[in-house]
């Protein structure tokens, strides 16, 4: 608010300003005005300071208004259901506590529910009460691995708060589009002036945008400004060509290939090698054909590396896949990409032959290898202990081509004995291989496996399958669960499973866990307690699901 | 009275949670998963027991029947008051029928609930009878009395002198002398039982650090001190309205003896103020027919919540009376009629410009007063600077926010609330600019609170 200025007030606030002066400075250096020096001063100077200051605020006018702010734009969804509301702002508040550690207790943790809350929320389709977007945009700050959903269900409301308050900038240039000038992507002096003028975060934003939309004109972009572009500057521009890659990218790729940078070479040669049809894939399979092939007389005489009789005419001999890796590293082959150095405590040539195996189209192997199928190819028995090499190799090249065949034939059977698997494929590039297949295969799969080794091993493998989990896999998680309780441990061993189950089971599943919810008699090998705690795990978890489903039917999603 | 016809919402049984830790407990046992045999019941009384860590369930129960608010019996170990099982029970209770439905209360949880009402009925015959009682010496009465004024009248005293003392040598020396003068002044207005004049004391210690402009705001505080002990020495000569008013900032005692004023009271604002010992809870409520904005005023005890609740949004028809002084917005709640029950209605708002006039015309009945309840309409939240307004739609005036305000998350919820649209706000608008409380969109929608 304003003071008054008007001008029949003129004289009070020169008044005032007096009182002010001869107050700070003391009525003893100064008499106030209208008074008689002496010990009355400061009470005379009080008096009409206490008049003044009353006056003042009786007198008090509103300011003048500032330039208002540009209205949000409409957010056209429809409204949340007020049921579904009032969940969002309970999840919200729910903040994780300061010290992660400690009990869980048998109340459902609200904040990883969110995630799931944002997802249904934006299948539906719905626009948020816009007096949440606060608590929703600071929930998104301090969390990333939350940010595309809660942007994306934040709305343009949202951005437009975002402008207003740099606590949440952010949302700025995690949006994209969103920054302090939003370029329409069909602008394309906007756009080109934006690459050129921009800073990296928003040329970034800008051509992962692009190149969703249109992939030529991302690539193009590129293209326009390649050779003067810094090498961190170029891997990172090249890497957001992943998305939406093509035949159409190979002669940018293959231009790349000869790049001053040896990570921007790797990088395009791992994009090229994904495409099973391009010239440096076809190159890279003649090379890995001259390494690998079938031995059919491995300890007999030799006779040639056999080929020209099939398996089906030679069943008392077992064909072996030899192997022969590279010899030398030469020009060619670095070239497209293969990294001569192997690293520490690791030979050359198996490092050669790894790079040469997992860059070539797996569909070189059956025409290789006489016309056999990928789960014939995966059960040969390889010689001389290269089994481990190859097989790893194509278990990259199978998740890099997102060959479904092979990685169903590397997998291997789920209930199969050996833990390690074929090929000695470790946990992590199984959970790769499973991404390539469909969600109902996958799950399938790790069902089998769960019914077999138990849980212990497979949190990995459970995060890559599709949510809510299919019914046999929730099935074969709550009897292993179940199982591991009966055996005696406490729960806390499962408190990763437990946690994915909590969000991942389908909340239909609730009833068939209500037998779990008693505390059992403790048998008599079990750790002490361990019956109680369990109880209280079940409990939580079926509380969860119980949330879910009030969650998801609030959101109308039945 | 019950009010089983009419189950809480969520916002209004979480206001009763004692802390924060309480409402996010609480909100994690709202949900049926470790509730069994829960019930309500006609005379509401709601029960159910809950699955802790240990073999044994709590037993827990609430009984909303009371208009002085719930009361709580649970069998856990917690001190908290009310325990995060009755703040989950009502939670649960007022969110789904099917998990806490209609019946007959077990017996543990019904004798609790008779005792309860007997012993709070022999309290109400008992407090009938013995508030005669209480008088029964009117000479003694008067005595204590009297010699309060005469300790209140030698703090007045003090306090003059010490203000004479300090513009004698001037305000500058405030600023190097800092809080410890105005602290040890301050303990001798407590020890003089003039609590009023002990706060305004203690704050006049922060103002040297508040920033430019501070000499301006150190004189005002001290000239208004200086009126209200001037005030309190004369008021034998203060038309009586004023003179109450004198005694009730000086911080005496009253009474709400006001006639009752029967209305439909619709919750406009709550919000707590904490001190380490003290948790103040200010209600802000209109009524539908008098037009009147009114203060309710409770407390609680470091770590409990105030009892009375009632969250924004919802309305009740009431008696209130009013405590004594010319221009106190602050009343006692009497009588309830109904239930306290959402309502979609919404006060009438005014302009900026009557905002500031109608704090200028309420500066007759109290000059400390620091701020009024008003609401505004159509105005926008507007950045100006580093700073907010509430600027008119319609014209071209418009209030800055108080600073406190400004960092408040109720600001960013306004903002949000108001996407550049106007929106209705209320709140207290005084000297130091506006501090907005609750707000309603444009079109329809429910009151949000920001505060």
């Amino acid at each position: 608010m304003t003071r008054t200025s008007a001008p029949v007030d003129a004289p009070g606030a020169d008044a005032w300003e007096g009182l002010v002066t001869t107050a700070l400075l003391g009525t003893d250096r100064r008499t106030p005005p209208g008074t008689a020096p002496g010990p009355d001063a400061p009470l005379a100077l009080l008096d009409a300071a206490a008049v003044a200051a009353v006056r003042r605020r009786a007198g008090l006018r509103p300011a003048r208004a500032a330039e208002r702010p540009q209205a949000a734009p409409e957010d056209a969804r429809p409204a949340l259901p007020p049921a579904a509301a009032r969940r969002l702002a309970m999840l919200l508040a729910d903040r994780p506590g300061p010290s992660g550690g400690g009990r869980r207790g048998a109340a459902p943790d609200l904040t990883e529910l969110l995630p799931q809350w944002l997802a249904v929320a934006n299948a539906r389709g719905f626009a948020p009460p816009p007096q949440v977007l606060p608590a929703l945009l600071d929930a998104a700050r301090g969390r990333t691995d939350l940010r595309p959903a809660a942007l994306e269900f934040a709305g343009p409301r949202a951005l437009w708060l975002a402008r207003l308050n740099p606590d949440w900038r952010f949302a700025l240039r995690a949006t994209p589009g969103g920054g302090a000038a939003p370029p329409h992507l069909e602008d394309a002096d906007r756009i080109r002036q934006l690459w050129q003028e921009g800073l990296f975060a928003e040329r970034v934003a800008l051509l992962s945008a692009l190149r969703s939309r249109d992939p030529a004109a991302a690539r193009d972009l590129l293209a326009t400004t390649w050779a003067t572009e810094r090498a961190e500057d170029r891997l990172m521009f090249l890497d957001s060509l992943r998305e939406g890659l093509g035949p159409d990218d190979e002669p940018f790729l293959e231009q790349a290939l000869a790049d001053r940078s040896r990570n921007v070479r790797a990088t395009a040669a791992e994009l090229l090698s994904a495409l099973p049809g391009s010239a440096l894939a076809a190159r890279m399979a003649v090379r890995a054909e001259a390494c690998v092939a079938i031995d059919h007389m491995r300890s007999s005489p030799p006779r040639g590396t056999g080929g020209e009789k099939g398996p089906a005419e030679t069943p008392a001999t077992t064909p072996v896949i030899a192997v022969e890796a590279p010899h030398e590293c030469d020009p060619g082959m670095e070239r497209d990409g293969v990294v001569a150095k192997a690293p520490a405590g690791r030979g050359e040539r198996s490092w050669w032959l790894g790079q040469l195996v997992e860059a070539a189209p797996l569909g070189t192997w059956s025409r290789r290898l006489g016309g056999r199928t990928p789960r014939e190819i995966v059960a040969l028995p390889v010689a001389d202990g290269w089994q481990g090499e190859l097989h790893a190799a194509w278990c990259r090249a199978a998740v890099r081509q997102r060959d479904p065949a092979w990685s169903r034939a590397l997998l291997g059977d789920p209930s199969a004995p050996e833990a390690g698997g074929p090929g000695a494929v470790s946990l992590a590039e199984r959970a790769k291989l499973l991404g390539t297949l469909g969600a109902a295969e996958r799950a399938e799969w790790v069902a089998g496996f769960i019914a077999a080794h138990g849980l212990s091993e497979a949190f990995q493998l459970l995060g890559v399958c599709a949510v809510p989990w299919a019914a046999p896999l929730g099935r074969a998680v709550v009897d292993a669960l179940n199982i591991a309780r009966d055996a005696g441990s406490y729960p806390w061993s499962f408190s990763g499973v437990m946690g994915l189950a909590e969000r991942c089971l389908d909340p239909s599943e609730a009833s068939r866990l209500d037998a779990l919810l008693a505390v059992p008699d403790e048998p008599e090998n079990a750790s002490p307690g361990a019956g109680g705690y369990w109880a209280e795990a079940f409990q939580r978890l079926v509380t969860t699901l119980r949330l879910r489903a009030a969650m998801a039917e609030e959101l109308g999603a039945a | 009275m019950t009010q089983q016809g009419v189950r809480w919402t969520a916002d209004q049984v979480l206001a009763l949670a004692p802390d924060a830790a309480s409402r996010k407990a609480g909100s994690k046992l709202g949900a049926a998963g470790p509730w069994s045999e829960a019930g309500s019941s006609d005379e509401g009384t709601v029960w159910g027991l809950c699955k802790g860590s240990g073999s044994k369930p709590y037993q827990t129960v609430v009984d909303i029947a009371d208009a002085a608010g719930p009361a709580y019996k649970c069998s856990c170990p917690s001190r908290k008051f009310p325990c995060k099982h009755a703040l989950g029970l009502l939670l649960l209770w007022a969110a789904d029928d099917a998990a806490v439905p209609p019946g007959q209360a077990p017996e543990w949880a019904a004798r609790w609930a008779a005792g309860r009402r007997e012993r709070a009925e022999a309290k109400r015959t008992g407090a009938g009878s013995a508030a005669p009682s209480g008088s029964a010496d009117p000479e003694a009465a008067r005595r204590r009395a009297e010699r309060r004024a005469e300790r209140v009248s030698a703090g007045a005293v003090e306090l003059e002198q010490r203000l004479v003392d300090l513009l004698r040598g001037g305000l500058a020396t405030a600023e190097q002398s800092g809080y410890g003068l105005w602290e040890e002044t301050a303990a001798r207005m407590v020890d003089a039982q003039a609590q009023g004049l002990a706060g305004r004391v203690r704050e006049l210690g922060a103002i040297p650090s508040t920033g430019p402009g501070w000499p301006v705001r150190l004189l005002e505080e001290c000239a208004l001190l200086h009126l209200l002990g001037r005030g309190w020495l004369r008021r034998d000569r203060l038309p009586a309205g004023l003179a109450a008013t004198v005694r009730s900032r000086i911080g005496l005692p009253a009474s709400a003896d006001g006639p009752p004023l029967r209305d439909r009271w619709q919750v406009l604002a709550q919000y707590d103020t904490t001190d380490p010992r003290l948790t103040t809870r200010r209600i802000w409520l209109h009524g539908a027919d008098s037009h009147r904005t009114v203060l309710l005023l409770s407390y609680g005890a470091a770590g409990r919540a105030p009892e009375l609740t009632l969250p924004v949004g919802l309305s009740l028809e009431a008696e209130v009376s009013a405590y004594p002084g010319a221009g106190q917005p602050r009343v006692a709640l009497g009588e309830q009629f109904t239930p306290p029950a959402p309502a979609a209605i919404r006060p009438p708002g005014m302009t900026t410009s009557q905002a500031v006039a109608r704090y200028g015309d309420a500066l007759r009945d109290d000059p400390w007063l620091e701020s009024v309840p008003v609401t505004l309409d159509r105005v926008v939240p507007t950045p100006d600077g580093d700073s907010w307004q509430l600027a008119d739609a319609d014209g071209d005036t418009a209030l800055p926010l108080t600073p406190a305000a400004r960092s408040r998350p109720g600001l960013w919820r306004l903002v949000a609330l108001s996407g550049g649209a106007p929106v209705r706000v209320f709140g207290e608008c005084g000297h130091q600019g506006f501090t907005p409380l609750t707000a309603w969109p444009e079109g329809p929608g429910d009151a949000v609170a920001l505060c």
